[in-house]
């Protein structure tokens, strides 16, 4: 009996953490260098912040700036040279791929496909990590593939050739098969890229209401200073490697902070929402 | 939504076993000395109801000594370059690998030759001296493919063209060697013609089939526990880690194992090239992509392809042959050239 409620204990203690911080970025470092023995050819300074379920976090900067980078340390694909992640107070790195993919799902720029899948075989792929190695898909791991289609607006897509639907399309899938992973993390690397307008913003509206019902933790880099005003809880600001400012965009989005990082002249206002409303000042 | 089922999977293969069948029936109908299905029909039922004594004597001279085992050996090769080859294809992802194309056959070859003239100067028993030309062109397998592949690497990518352009390069120069070898040192070594193009005809030991088919067994089931693996492998090496694929286990096995099942074949039959690249290429076609399914159906698919194409070899020019690796490579490099083609376009 002293082992149940030790055990019962022990869950409620880490549902409490889990509704408190849920990613915790401690001084995390790194360098790269093509060789040892030369001075690395970029490095991150130690960065830190922290997010609950269901926020949105903002990588913000310039090219070149570490943004990828430090969602990559973040994901545990990379090593930190100082520092640690943690999830759920576990060591993203120090998690084995299986373990790792059932907890964060990362949605990379692209995804390059060899032969021909159909989206439905491409989402099922999510579902990897909950599998054994050799066994078929249950009915529930395709319930949670039509699931996570439909969350994302496209079970119409379902039997579509991945590499016959529009990038709009193709980005919603890739989400679909990163939801299917159930995780408790969701990293992108700049989703937006080669969206248009409609799409970026029908994206991010998905996003921001996933996180709020399925209590996803979600990680977004990008450059795109008004979309990240639009839909993060916290921005953290990143210039060469070094993270300026973490916090709620109200306190981000300064002009002269702006202008700095970016190296353009623009002007931010407050919008209709409440948050920031940034305009590039060309040719004055 | 069609997920694969175990009973898809089970059909898929029931279909090929039986077009084997078909196949492994033609083969021993036809050759040099033509044998009618009623006689054949009727040594089975001899042979079932245990009447030995009863079978005709072309029954155990031409097919149980010298059919058959030509015939099993084709179904093991088969098999094995064909799974070698997809899972070449899974793990350097790129859809025209093939043992043959990327040079690996060749090194294996070599590997053989070295172990055949190693061999006499080992005071090693007779047992463990049939191992060594195996294992010879399982090293010689091992190495070429890893030389390919950091050939192929660029800024730490494989390259498609610059991992095809390393293959041939790697072949033409192993294939000197060789040559170089065959024309200084004669003795106990097979003709040129076998180590470069490959063929089916050289008799073999009883416990030779045993140890090929058991290791084709193990390194193709090795592979097929990482099947489901290399489906997502196929996306990339960092995709497929992000999704929970333990990329270096897998790479290495698939590593081992493929060059386990290249050195087999080629040091029983040589070099045969293509089937590792056709046949993945047409299941591929049929039953679609999934690694559950290719494997073993691309396994099924090569021994059905070797066996047929090794029975035109022995019998379009009959009373003599020609090398099943040119009847391969005839069916073979016109279809390498369409798939190069398709995919440069």
């Amino acid at each position: 009996m002293s082992a149940g409620s030790a055990h019962a204990r022990h869950l409620a203690e880490a549902g409490r953490l889990a509704n408190e911080i849920r990613l915790s970025v401690e001084q995390v470092s790194y360098a790269y260098s093509a060789n040892p023995a030369q001075a690395p050819l970029f490095t991150l300074e130690a960065t830190s912040l922290q997010a609950r379920p269901g926020e949105i976090v903002a990588i913000l900067g310039p090219n070149a700036s570490g943004k990828s980078t430090l969602l990559h340390l973040i994901s545990g694909a990379l090593a930190p040279l100082s520092g640690r992640v943690l999830l759920n107070g576990f060591v993203t790195q120090s998690l084995t791929p299986r373990t790792r993919a059932q907890r964060i799902a990362v949605v990379q720029q692209e995804s390059a496909l060899l032969f021909p899948a159909r989206a439905w075989e491409f989402v099922l792929q999510g579902r990897h990590s909950h599998r054994r190695s050799l066994r078929f898909e249950s009915e529930d791991d395709v319930l949670i593939a039509k699931n996570a289609l439909a969350q994302v607006g496209a079970a119409d897509l379902s039997d579509r050739w991945m590499n016959q639907i529009s990038g709009g399309e193709k980005q919603r899938v890739i989400l679909a098969r990163a939801l299917a992973q159930q995780p408790l993390l969701l990293l992108l690397d700049e989703p937006t890229l080669h969206l248009d307008i409609a799409a970026q913003i029908g994206l991010l509206d998905a996003l921001r209401r996933l996180a709020a019902e399925n209590r996803y933790t979600v990680v977004v880099v990008t450059h795109e200073l008004n979309l990240a005003a639009e839909y993060a809880d916290q921005v953290v600001l990143m210039q060469r490697g070094r993270c300026l400012r973490v916090g709620p965009p109200a306190s981000i989005y300064q002009r002269e902070l702006l202008e700095q990082v970016f190296q353009t002249p623009l002007s931010v206002e407050l919008g209709s929402s409440g948050r920031p409303r940034v305009t590039v000042l060309s040719g004055t | 939504m069609r997920p694969l089922t175990l009973r898809r999977l089970f059909l898929q293969c029931s279909i090929l076993v039986l077009i084997l069948f078909v196949v492994v029936v033609i083969a021993v109908k036809f050759g040099a000395v033509p044998v009618s299905l009623y006689a054949l029909g009727r040594d089975l039922w001899h042979v079932l109801l245990g009447q030995r004594a009863d079978l005709s004597s072309d029954y155990v001279l031409i097919i149980k000594n010298i059919r058959l085992p030509r015939i099993l050996l084709g179904i093991i090769v088969g098999a094995s370059l064909s799974v070698a080859g997809t899972s070449f294809q899974a793990l350097l992802r790129n859809p025209l690998a093939d043992p043959y194309v990327l040079g690996v056959s060749m090194g294996a070859s070599l590997g053989s030759i070295l172990a055949l003239i190693a061999e006499p100067h080992l005071s090693i028993s007779p047992a463990l001296a049939s191992l060594l030309t195996p294992l010879g062109a399982f090293l010689g397998a091992g190495a070429t493919i890893a030389a390919v592949y950091f050939l192929g690497r660029r800024e730490g990518q494989i390259d498609s063209a610059t991992l095809l352009l390393g293959g041939v390069i790697i072949s033409s120069f192993l294939s000197a060697i060789i040559m170089f070898l065959m024309n200084t040192l004669s003795g106990n070594l097979r003709g040129l013609s076998f180590w470069l193009m490959g063929d089916l005809s050289t008799p073999l030991q009883k416990s030779a089939y045993w140890f090929l088919g058991i290791g084709f067994l193990l390194a193709a089931g090795a592979i097929y526990t990482t099947a489901a693996d290399l489906n997502l492998l196929l996306s990339g090496e960092k995709e497929a880690m992000h999704l929970g694929v333990d990329v270096p286990r897998v790479r290495l096995v698939v590593y081992i194992a493929a060059s386990l099942l290249t050195g087999l074949a080629v040091s029983v039959s040589g070099a045969i090239g293509y089937v590792g690249l056709i046949v993945p290429h047409a299941i591929r076609f049929i039953f679609g992509s999934d690694h559950r399914t290719l494997l073993p159906t691309a396994a099924l698919g090569g021994a059905i392809a070797l066996v047929f194409a090794d029975t035109l070899a022995r019998t379009i020019v009959a009373p003599t042959e020609v090398s099943v690796g040119a009847v391969t490579a005839l069916v073979g490099a016109p279809l390498f050239i369409y798939l190069l083609r398709r995919r440069l376009s």
